[in-house]
């Protein structure tokens, strides 16, 4: 079974997990300013990276927490895991992960 | 408006009463019903709550701290689980509220809310393994070590208070299906 690090409560199977989507999407200040497309563009448009992905994930059936990870999507290798809050961490790619 | 008087809450029911009968056996026992509550606060407020309560909560993820008659258990960095006599049920929720005053604090009575059990014996971390993917070994789960999980399809929190004796938290409506998984994994075990 796949092991998903909890930045909290360390490594555990991944079926305590939900996945959150791409991370580091702020929301809108106001709303209200923007146009159509913009604010379709803030809720519907995700990157598809098929690569290093930084997303949301939360630890939904251990400490309840949300934080992020960088994830290869080729790979299903999880790269990184970090707070939420926190800056997205740079990658040492010397080890062969792009 | 509907006439609502003459039925029961919670409040007048009483714990044997609703209680989910629980075979004893050597290796898995009900545990007697005790109080219960959640508490949710930032650090600062849950070592004031810790004061009061009697249990310094744990700062490190995934520990419990028993002290007495009560424990506090690290659920979240935000959220502890308080057990203690059931008799003591209301003076914990009154302690509490006046030791935290005006604090932002989250405190629910969850006490009715599960129920527990115990598993014990040389075969208590292998039949939870039959439902469980966690590493049970002492390594990495130690004695005072414990967390929410999943066991198969159920919510519960497990506490290894002992090298052989695990503290189950289940939802009490959960606890026949706990219970009857258990068992069956058990077989396995049966000499
Ligand atoms: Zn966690």
């Amino acid at each position: 079974m796949l092991l998903i690090q909890c930045p909290y409560c360390g490594p555990r199977p991944e079926l305590e997990f939900a996945y959150g989507g791409q991370a580091h999407i702020a929301r809108p200040l106001k709303p209200a300013d923007l146009n159509d497309d913009e604010w379709a563009a803030f809720l519907y448009m995700r990157v598809n990276t098929k690569g290093v992905h930084a997303e949301r994930w939360r630890h939904a059936r251990g400490c309840n927490r949300f934080f992020n990870a960088l994830r290869d999507t080729t790979t299903d290798h999880f790269l990184a895991v970090y707070k939420t809050g926190e800056a997205r961490p740079a990658l040492n790619t010397a080890g062969g992960h792009s | 408006m509907a006439d609502l008087t003459g039925i029961p809450t919670m409040n007048h029911l009483t714990t044997a009463r609703i209680a989910p009968q629980v075979t004893r056996s050597h290796w898995l026992a009900p545990l007697a019903p005790r109080s219960r509550f959640s508490l949710r606060a930032a650090p600062q407020v849950l070592a004031l709550a810790g004061a009061a309560f009697g249990v310094a909560p744990s700062e490190q993820a995934c520990r419990a701290v028993v002290q007495g008659t009560r424990a506090a258990l690290w659920l979240s960095p935000d959220e502890q689980l308080l057990l203690g006599l059931e008799a003591d049920t209301a003076s914990i929720q009154a302690d509490l509220h006046a030791a935290l005053g005006k604090a932002a604090y989250s405190l629910v009575d969850v006490s009715h809310r599960q129920t527990a059990l115990e598993i014990s014996g040389p075969n208590a971390a292998d039949i939870l393994n039959g439902a469980s993917p966690l590493d049970l070994s002492l390594a990495a789960f130690p004695v005072g070590m414990c967390t929410r999980t999943l066991l198969d399809k159920a919510d519960i929190i497990l506490w290894r208070t002992q090298h052989d004796v695990f503290h189950i938290e289940v939802w009490r409506s959960f606890t026949d299906y706990v219970t009857g998984l258990l068992s069956v994994i058990a077989r396995e075990y049966e000499s």
